[in-house]
């Protein structure tokens, strides 16, 4: 797989990433932010997001499946997590957050339930997408290619 | 010629009433159908016809009255005439009488026609009279009327002269019979003359001026009620009904007043007959009295003569000139003068001393009359047979007899009582006496007889009756015939069927004594009149009596049931007057009712559309929304499609409704204009804008062009301004396949003056007249219709008082359409009406635009018209009224936010175009960018112009051409350039030589020609419609100008790197992943950044001295959230600054002024809620949003870095 085809592959995935709305523009910026002095910060801060984020899950999901379910703790999982997805353009999950705050907001705590699937449904599509994108990246790289920019 | 007068005049009344008529017929057919019109006119033509049937009653009444008042002064004449001849001549009344009455009958002819027409000739007149009397069937001599009518010629008014011709005297007899022809003639003339009298010329009048006034108020009373209606239509509710019934009322009074008046007329005509009737009978009456009379007095008179006769004669000769045979003899003779006398006899007054002597000389005893009584008289009578009479003291024995009456002789006249009062009675007055009426000896009918005595010569003048006693020698007697007399009498007159006349004496007023005539039955109308016989001491009277009873008076009967059916068929005519006007009032009220309430519906109706469309409105945006946000979900092929597809019927829906809304809006009045100032060619751009997909995908050319002497900001609504255009737009868009649309927008003014010089600017017109070519001057080349004839039609406001404020725009959409067929034309600004129905099954829509669009137009002060040809295209031209905006700027409502650019300014183009009006359109969007143009309109001059650009540098140098891709025909311009490519590839140029920059501009274009492009020497294709905001793109992009926006944009950015370079920032947040992301962010800018992750953290290292210029911390954060951390913060701060204060602490560094307040900034996802008075509580200095917005960023830092002393330092 030569590097044209593997940027070609990338910029698709990005943009169908984009399309769907699993990212939003804040992933740009922060491809933005990547410069020669900052290599890899997207994988950074993106994979410091899969460990944080996946941590946070486990715990929503272990604290709901407990007999005394401490909302307060829930929601401010919730709520790191909604500002952690923001800051990386994870769109998807932000909305799933958001959607489990305002549930939480109305103290419809079947809500906030319902929600906890879907999140966790999302940040595991936006793993392995963001972890084939990385992937790509990474190949891309080896092969002496540059990372397409998405432009808009 | 009176009567014709009376008549003409009447005839101008039916006229008038005509005229009447047929106002109020005109009034009604005008109100309410013509369906009773036949029935009307039937009307008019009767009452015309009563109308002149009463104007010929009145004619004939003017007449009569004439006749009538003659008569009187005749009557009165003809006495004091008749007294005068009396007096003066002592004439023969008999004579007399037959005169007068012949000149009666002639006379009242003559003066009837001196009465009438003066002017007529007497000898015609005397012909006429002259042939009507031969009509009579007289045959009367004419020379005798003629000398009588001379006679009366001569004298005047008095009869001095009367000569009397022989011939007239013994026509008398014969005039007997013409006078009574006369008298019929002239009766039947009466009768006919004298139905009506003045008193009915009166009554008619007033009937006719009773209707007439009537009719008037009427007439006013239906005015004034329909002028109240006009004014109040509850109030004439109940008055009108009121009004109807008060008119019927008046209507049925006015009946009865008319029938009451024909009673009256009935009554008033009856009366006046019955007393014309009279007169009549007392004139006949006294006529015949006084003829009676006379020819009584002139039988006295001769038998007088006869009695001085025998005085003279008998007595004073002697001896005696007379003895019985001479006085038979002479009796005999006379007997024509006496004609009413039976006979006369001569008694000699014997005293009883001289009887023997006096019977010895006659030989004859003197008898007695053989009766005392008055029974008839014997046939058998014989004098020798009667009694000698007995021994009186004085005898009157009869001694001359007329042979009549013969058997008298020797009767003493003593004997008879009668005969002895008779003669003592007139020998003691010396006039002649009568005795009562009895009957006469021998024959067997009543006479009277008449007695003068006949005294000695020597009897003095004033004798006593002693005297005259004595001076008495004898008596004359006649005996008075009174039944053959009246009889006789009655003959010569006319009438005598008619009237019955009896004489009776009336000496003793108890019991008259019947002299002549029938027995009659007392009656009342009777008419008695005195006849004098000359004996005063007997009183006699004529009584006259019609034979029959007087006829019905049909004359007054006819006119009075004409009168009552008039009255009622005038009533029944206004009867159906009021009854229609009362109908017609009602429909016009019923009308009006609905009328108003048709309105009122439509006003209900517009209202309803319009609340109903608004309320539609609000739940089809959330429909749409909704679809939205659908079409953002993931969706796959299908169920895009069709939420694409429900979108695009909601945004159909949306529009439609939209345009109901401003129907409905414009209809119930509830549309007002704004009044903003907008920028025309901004808001024209927007327009061609929205068409621009669609005309490329058509191939159809889409234009526009402000003419220069538009102001560019005018004031008043843009949005509606808009909606006409793109309604107009929008209309040609769909009907046109190929060609163009063409927008212009002139000042009116402009467009009349060019009209005035006809040098129309822009104005198509054919280039060729040959069709088959078929190019016209026009943006596409395709035929156009003549737009200079909407302008005819337009009424062109003057108003040059506001001509300093108003600007009155022409704006012209032309296209090349299928054009609307003539019989289309008239509806076209009709709702929902379109050119035919098949016509939205091919081009949809609802056809209401253009309705809206008229309405807005007038809502501008403006009109709208349109000229179309079927195949050739519409030409859409709307003029409407805008203030000039002026120098406002500021406010100036824009479709595109950016202003014109500016970076053009002064650069040179050169437009190539063959189309005279395209090139001016390319130059007016050039001009616009502040771009010189010039153009060059064939290839030739265009390359030479092209080729001396290139030769100049510098400022002679063109910066751009721009040809359109149709510059001559089809493909042309793009091989236009070759020449030059040609001579650039084998380096005729120098080098510094510059080929300007090559445009071309094409509605459409094939991905083939794109491909050309550039090896045809075109450096960018701009794509039709042109605009001026994707023009100056375009240009931007290819000249390479940076835009000022792009400058501040860029700014910002450096800006930003400025202000945060080498800025140590601290970053709070408890999330590992937002920490990173500022970092990367912050650190992009060159700041140097220090993450922590909880407040704790941030307050140690915030604790003063440190090195931080900046905080940036997340609010909400677990253990301490960043309000918290922040007082914290601020309260160590101050802790330190008051130490600094008092100086237990030193200033470290310089640079903090002494004094600590490091600037925390609040990092929120939420901007929104963010308030910056909320931070300021919490001791932050402001907010920025997370994660970062470059711009929001900038602002936030800008704010408070710049305001620190120590960033200038930094």
């Amino acid at each position: 797989m030569d590097v044209s085809m593997l940027q070609r592959t990338y910029s698709d995935l990005l943009t169908s990433l984009f399309r769907e709305g699993i990212l939003n523009q804040q992933f740009t910026e922060l491809q933005q932010l990547q410069d020669e002095n900052n290599p890899g910060f997207v994988f950074e801060v993106v994979s410091l997001f899969f460990e944080d984020s996946g941590r946070l899950i486990n715990e929503l999901i272990s604290n709901f499946n407990q007999q005394a379910v401490d909302y307060k703790k829930i929601d401010a999982y919730v709520h790191q997590l909604k500002g952690s997805s923001a800051s990386i353009g994870a769109e998807k999950i932000r909305s799933v957050c958001q959607t489990f705050r305002e549930y939480y907001d109305k103290n419809d705590i079947q809500g906030c339930y319902n929600c906890i699937q879907p999140l966790n449904q999302e940040f595991v599509t936006f793993k392995s997408k963001l972890e084939a994108l990385f992937t790509l990246e990474q190949q891309i790289v080896a092969a002496g290619g540059s990372i397409p920019m998405m432009r808009h | 010629m009176r009567s014709r007068v009376i008549q003409q005049s009447f005839s101008e009344a039916p006229s008038w009433v005509v005229r009447r008529m047929a106002a109020k017929r005109d009034y009604h057919s005008s109100i309410g159908e013509c369906e009773g019109c036949k029935r009307w006119k039937f009307r008019v033509v009767f009452s015309c016809v009563l109308v002149g049937f009463m104007g010929f009653l009145l004619g004939l009444e003017g007449c009569c009255g004439v006749w009538g008042r003659g008569r009187l002064e005749r009557e009165g004449l003809w006495e004091r005439r008749a007294q005068v001849m009396v007096q003066e001549f002592n004439l023969s009344k008999t004579q007399l009488q037959a005169l007068a009455v012949l000149l009666s009958s002639s006379e009242r002819e003559i003066s009837e026609r001196i009465e009438g027409p003066k002017t007529r000739s007497l000898s015609c007149l005397l012909e006429e009279l002259c042939s009507e009397k031969k009509q009579s069937g007289s045959n009367v001599d004419e020379d005798a009327m003629l000398d009588t009518n001379n006679s009366l010629k001569k004298d005047s008014n008095r009869v001095e002269i009367v000569p009397f011709s022989v011939p007239s005297v013994v026509s008398d007899l014969k005039d007997g019979q013409i006078i009574s022809n006369l008298e019929e003639f002239l009766k039947s003339t009466e009768g006919l003359l004298g139905l009506i009298t003045e008193n009915r010329l009166m009554v008619l009048l007033s009937v006719l001026i009773v209707m007439v006034l009537s009719v008037r108020i009427l007439y006013h009373m239906k005015m004034l009620s329909l002028s109240n209606e006009h004014k109040n239509l509850k109030q004439l509710q109940s008055s009108s009904s009121k009004s109807g019934g008060k008119r019927k009322k008046l209507l049925l009074l006015g009946v009865l007043v008319g029938l009451s008046v024909s009673v009256w007329i009935f009554f008033s005509m009856n009366e006046n007959i019955v007393r014309r009737q009279r007169e009549t009978l007392e004139n006949m009456c006294d006529e015949r009295a006084r003829m009676l009379q006379d020819q009584f007095n002139v039988s006295m008179n001769h038998v007088q003569a006869l009695a001085i006769l025998v005085s003279t004669f008998h007595h004073g000769k002697n001896p005696s000139a007379i003895d019985q045979r001479t006085f038979e003899e002479y009796t005999a003779r006379t007997a024509f003068e006496r004609p009413l006398t039976s006979g006369v006899a001569y008694a000699l007054k014997v005293l009883h001393s001289e009887r023997e002597q006096f019977e010895k000389e006659h030989g004859w005893k003197i008898k007695k009359m053989e009766r005392e009584d008055q029974s008839p008289v014997q046939d058998d009578y014989d004098p020798e047979k009667l009694d000698p009479a007995p021994v009186e003291e004085e005898y009157a024995p009869v001694i001359f007899s007329q042979d009549t009456v013969s058997h008298i002789v020797s009767v003493d006249m003593m004997s008879g009582k009668d005969d002895r009062d008779n003669i003592i009675r007139s020998r003691t007055t010396g006039k002649g006496a009568l005795t009562a009426p009895f009957n006469l000896l021998k024959y067997n009918y009543l006479g009277v007889v008449l007695t003068f005595a006949v005294y000695k010569s020597e009897l003095p003048p004033h004798a006593t009756p002693q005297e005259r006693t004595d001076a008495t020698i004898g008596y004359l007697g006649a005996s008075f015939d009174v039944p053959s007399l009246v009889e006789k009498l009655l003959q010569q007159l006319a009438s005598k069927q008619k009237i019955v006349v009896n004489v009776y004496d009336t000496t003793n007023s108890s019991s008259y004594i019947k002299m002549y005539g029938p027995d009659v039955t007392d009656s009342d109308d009777v008419y008695k009149s005195g006849v004098d016989f000359g004996d005063p001491t007997r009183k006699h009277a004529m009584h006259c009596r019609f034979k029959d009873k007087a006829a019905l008076p049909w004359s007054a009967i006819t006119t009075s049931i004409g009168v009552a059916v008039i009255v009622l068929l005038v009533g029944h005519i206004f009867y159906q007057a009021l009854n229609r006007i009362e109908k017609v009032e009602d429909d016009y009220r019923e009308m009006r009712e609905l009328k108003g309430r048709a309105e009122a519906a439509d006003v209900a109706k517009s209202q309803f559309l319009a609340t109903v469309s608004h309320e539609i409105r609000t739940p089809m945006n959330g429909v749409l929304g909704m679809l939205q946000m659908l079409m953002d979900t993931e969706l796959d092929a299908t169920q895009q499609d069709f939420v694409m597809t429900a979108q695009e019927s909601g945004n159909t829906l949306i529009t439609l409704i939209n345009e109901v809304l401003d129907q409905a809006k414009i209809e119930s009045g509830r549309l007002e204009l704004e009044a903003v100032p907008f920028d025309v060619r901004d808001l024209l751009d927007n327009v061609i804008s929205l068409f621009s997909d669609k005309s490329q995908l058509k191939g159809i050319e889409l234009a526009v062009y402000v003419s220069s002497q538009v102001p560019d900001v005018l004031v008043g609504d843009p949005v509606r301004f808009r909606q006409i255009i793109t309604n107009l737009v929008g209309n040609s868009m769909k009907f046109t396949e190929e060609g163009h649309i063409f927008v212009s927008v002139h000042l009116l003014e402009e467009i009349k003056n060019s009209c005035e010089a006809s040098t129309m600017f822009e104005v198509p017109h054919e280039v060729n007249n040959k069709k088959e070519i078929s190019s016209y001057d026009t943006l596409s080349g395709f035929q156009v219709v003549d737009r200079q004839r909407i302008i005819d039609k337009f009424k062109i406001h003057d108003s040059p008082k506001d001509s300093g404020h108003k600007v009155n725009l022409f704006v012209t959409v032309e296209d090349t359409g299928v054009g609307i067929p003539e019989e289309a034309q008239s509806r076209i600004f009709t709702p929902f009406m379109q050119a035919d129905s098949s016509t939205s099954r091919t081009y949809g829509g609802t056809g209401i635009g253009l309705s809206i669009s008229k309405c807005l137009v007038e809502l501008m002060g403006g009109e709208i018209g349109f000229v179309s040809k079927s195949g050739i295209g519409s030409t859409f031209s709307f003029t409407a009224v805008f203030e000039e905006g002026g120098m406002i700027s500021g406010d100036v409502k824009r479709y595109y936010t950016e202003p014109t650019p500016s970076e053009f300014q002064g650069m040179r183009a050169l437009v190539v175009d063959g189309r005279g009006i395209r090139a001016e359109i390319i130059k007016y969007h050039l001009q616009r960018l502040g771009v010189h143009v010039n153009v060059a309109t064939d290839p030739k001059s265009a390359l030479s112009a092209l080729l001396e650009a290139c030769s100049l540098s510098g400022r002679g140098s063109l910066d751009m051409v721009l040809v359109d891709k149709e510059a001559w025909s089809d493909g042309s311009a793009l091989t236009f350039p070759r020449p030059l490519v040609n001579q650039q590839r084998k380096g005729m140029l120098e080098h510094w030589q510059k080929i300007p920059k090559l445009f071309l501009l094409a509605t459409s274009l094939s991905s083939s020609e794109y491909d050309n492009l550039k090896s045809a020497g075109y450096i960018e294709c701009i794509r039709k419609p042109l605009r001026l905001s994707m023009m100056g793109a375009c240009l931007q992009k290819i000249l390479g100008v940076v835009s000022k926006r792009q400058k501040q944009a860029r700014g910002d950015s450096l800006a930003l790197k400025e202000l945060l370079k080498g800025k140590k920032i601290l970053v709070v947040d408890d999330n590992a992943i937002n920490r990173k992301v500022a970092w990367g962010a912050l650190k992009k800018y060159g700041a140097v950044v220090t993450c922590v992750d909880s407040g704790k953290d941030a307050i140690r290292i915030l604790r003063p001295p440190h090195e931080i210029d900046a905080c940036f911390m997340d609010v909400q954060m677990p253990e301490m959230d960043g309000f918290e951390a922040t007082r914290l913060i601020r309260s160590a701060e101050k802790e330190v600054n008051e130490l600094i204060g008092r100086g237990e602490m030193l200033i470290e560094t310089d640079q903090h002024m002494g004094y600590w307040h490091v600037p925390i900034l609040a990092m929120t996802a939420d901007v929104i809620q963010a308030t910056y008075e909320e931070c300021l509580r919490c001791g932050m200095d402001g907010y920025v949003s997370k994660p970062f917005e470059e711009q929001q960023l900038y602002s936030a830092v800008a704010h408070f870095l710049e305001s620190d002393p120590i960033s200038d330092a930094a």
